[in-house]
């Protein structure tokens, strides 16, 4: 069943910068779905338009439409708000808020208005497990998120989206700045998560596009080049510059 | 020339730089002292000859015998109405202001008018400010010479120290906190006021101080507008002239015949003490605020 679907969706930023031209596609519910490609193809671009994060930016023009659950979301009348709950975000680099590690997860909570302590130590309990982060945390809830290393700070992140209960998590670049353990835990907490949510991920390397793909979407300057299953993707390319980025003969 | 030459020449160079960069270091080092010299013999000449006059009667006494004799307490008391009221207008006003530069308006022909204006307020003359409060606030608005008069036109004064300060410690806050909040569903509001305004408090506290301490020491704009020559009482309402240590001390060194020199160090003393006080709290909280901040 698709969760989201793009249809014909154009975007220009005011200094002319990346931008995406004319995507068609559509985002599976509970998999994994990875958008690749060389640098300044739009993938994150694309990110920000599913949550209207690009609403921040200086966005020149945007047309198509983005359906999630057959509703637009670029639609002028969306609830942003109720939105961006329903579709969580993790970063390239981990930004944890200048607060403890148990506000860091409660805040988007708060924000919604729930003040039930039992309810908010539920959440808190629930979304560390899920994001694998619980065991290293839970006797330090109280200590400033910024303690934590680099790679516990983006598993915070990803805890942190998820305590909101989303339906979509956005994940751009979400391991590029971790080491390879940190990764790898990163990369098992998204394999357990994707049978109850939609994931959406920009890979930060083809090798982890790879490993984590169960279906894929190829950009090249701001267009869409080939999606299908991960599997097939990765080893029949049937673009040939699919194949050369794939092959690594440039990217 | 011959590649073995090099090296040597470049040696004889390295040692006439080390030399060059000896004699800038003492440029520099003197030039630093210099700005400290004149802070340091000032501070110490009016305390060595103020505190002598400094006594429990001189802090909480009014002045008698035509200022010769008494105290100054209506003076530090005016002082202190006048900071604070100052404080109530253009903190509230330049915070706000501040928050809307920094947090909401895009840059366009309207917010840049806005800046520039708020540079050139810091650049009139502190008179020009006294004589604009008497036009607007004592004789149109009708407040009298008073220290709501008094205090609204040193906060127009305060006001672009506070706007510049305020807007700079919003802006250092990162704009990933932001985005992050956003992201999770914070309107705009909810994420300046949980977040970027939290996190901006000391440097917003630094520039009020600072603002504040420049208005406690103004003598020009509250000479038309609040200060009284003498008045030996404290003020009642926000409504009453007052008397204030800058102006005090003004009177008493240049209006009154055969003053004590005393007593002029020791207002100069208390009015110092007062400015340098403030600005010592301010320096507590930035360093204090640096240490505990999280980004």
């Amino acid at each position: 069943m698709d969760k989201i679907v793009v249809e014909n969706l154009t975007l220009q930023y005011e200094d002319g910068t990346e931008s995406l031209r004319g995507v068609t596609m559509s985002i599976p519910a509970n998999a994994i779905t990875v958008l690749f490609g060389p640098a300044g193809g739009g993938k994150s671009s694309l990110l920000r338009c599913f949550n209207r994060l690009n609403d921040l930016a200086d966005v020149k023009a945007v047309s198509g439409r983005i359906l999630l659950d057959g509703v637009n979301v670029l639609d002028p009348g969306v609830d942003v708000v109720a939105l961006r709950r329903k579709i969580g975000m993790v970063f390239s680099r981990p930004v944890v808020l200048p607060f403890s590690i148990r506000a860091n997860l409660t805040y988007g909570l708060e924000l919604m208005g729930e003040r039930n302590p039992r309810r908010l130590d539920e959440a808190v309990e629930h979304s560390l497990r899920l994001a694998a982060l619980w065991d290293e945390v839970h006797d330090r809830l109280d200590d400033p998120a910024i303690a934590l290393s680099g790679g516990q700070q983006q598993r915070l992140c990803l805890a942190r989206s998820l305590a909101l209960q989303p339906e979509v998590v956005l994940l751009d670049e979400p391991t590029s700045g971790l080491d390879p353990i940190s990764t790898g835990k990163v990369e098992a907490a998204l394999q357990q998560l994707k049978k109850d949510y939609t994931i959406v991920l920009v890979p930060h390397s083809i090798q982890q596009a790879g490993r984590m793909a169960d279906f894929a979407v190829f950009f090249l300057q701001g267009e869409l080049v080939e999606s299908g299953l991960g599997k097939d993707l990765f080893t029949h390319p049937r673009d040939k510059r699919t194949e050369d980025y794939v092959t690594g003969r440039f990217g | 020339m011959t590649s073995t030459g090099e090296p040597r020449q470049y040696r004889a160079s390295a040692g006439s730089r080390l030399l060059a960069q000896r004699f800038g270091f003492a440029v520099l080092a003197l030039m630093a002292l210099a700005t400290v010299v004149p802070i340091v013999l000032v501070v110490a000449h009016i305390v060595l000859q103020g505190a002598p006059a400094i006594s429990w009667e001189f802090l909480s006494g009014v002045p008698r015998e035509g200022m010769r004799q008494g105290g100054i307490l209506p003076a530090i008391v005016g002082t202190f109405y006048l900071t604070l009221g100052t404080a109530v207008f253009s903190v509230p006003l330049g915070v706000a202001a501040a928050i809307y530069l920094a947090e909401y308006a895009r840059e366009t022909a309207w917010t840049r008018l806005i800046r520039v204006a708020i540079i050139n307020l810091a650049g009139i003359p502190s008179v020009v400010y006294g004589l604009f409060g008497l036009g607007l606030f004592v004789l149109f608005l009708r407040f009298g010479t008073s220290i709501l008069a008094a205090s609204l036109t040193l906060s127009i004064m305060t006001l672009p120290v506070i706007i510049s300060a305020s807007e700079e410690a919003l802006r250092a806050v990162p704009q990933a906190f932001r985005t992050v909040s956003v992201s999770l569903g914070g309107t705009r509001w909810q994420t300046i006021r949980r977040i970027v305004l939290p996190q901006a408090v000391p440097g917003i506290l630094t520039g009020v101080i600072l603002g504040l301490e420049r208005a406690a020491g103004e003598t020009a704009p509250i000479l038309f507008t609040g200060a009284a020559f003498f008045l030996p009482r404290l003020p009642n309402s926000p409504l009453d002239a007052t008397m204030a240590l800058p102006y005090h001390l003004f009177v008493i060194s240049t209006q009154v015949p055969e003053m004590p020199l005393r007593i002029q160090y020791g207002t100069a003393l208390v009015l110092i003490a007062f400015v340098l006080g403030m600005n010592l709290i301010a320096t507590v909280i930035r360093s204090r605020a640096r240490a505990r901040r999280q980004w």
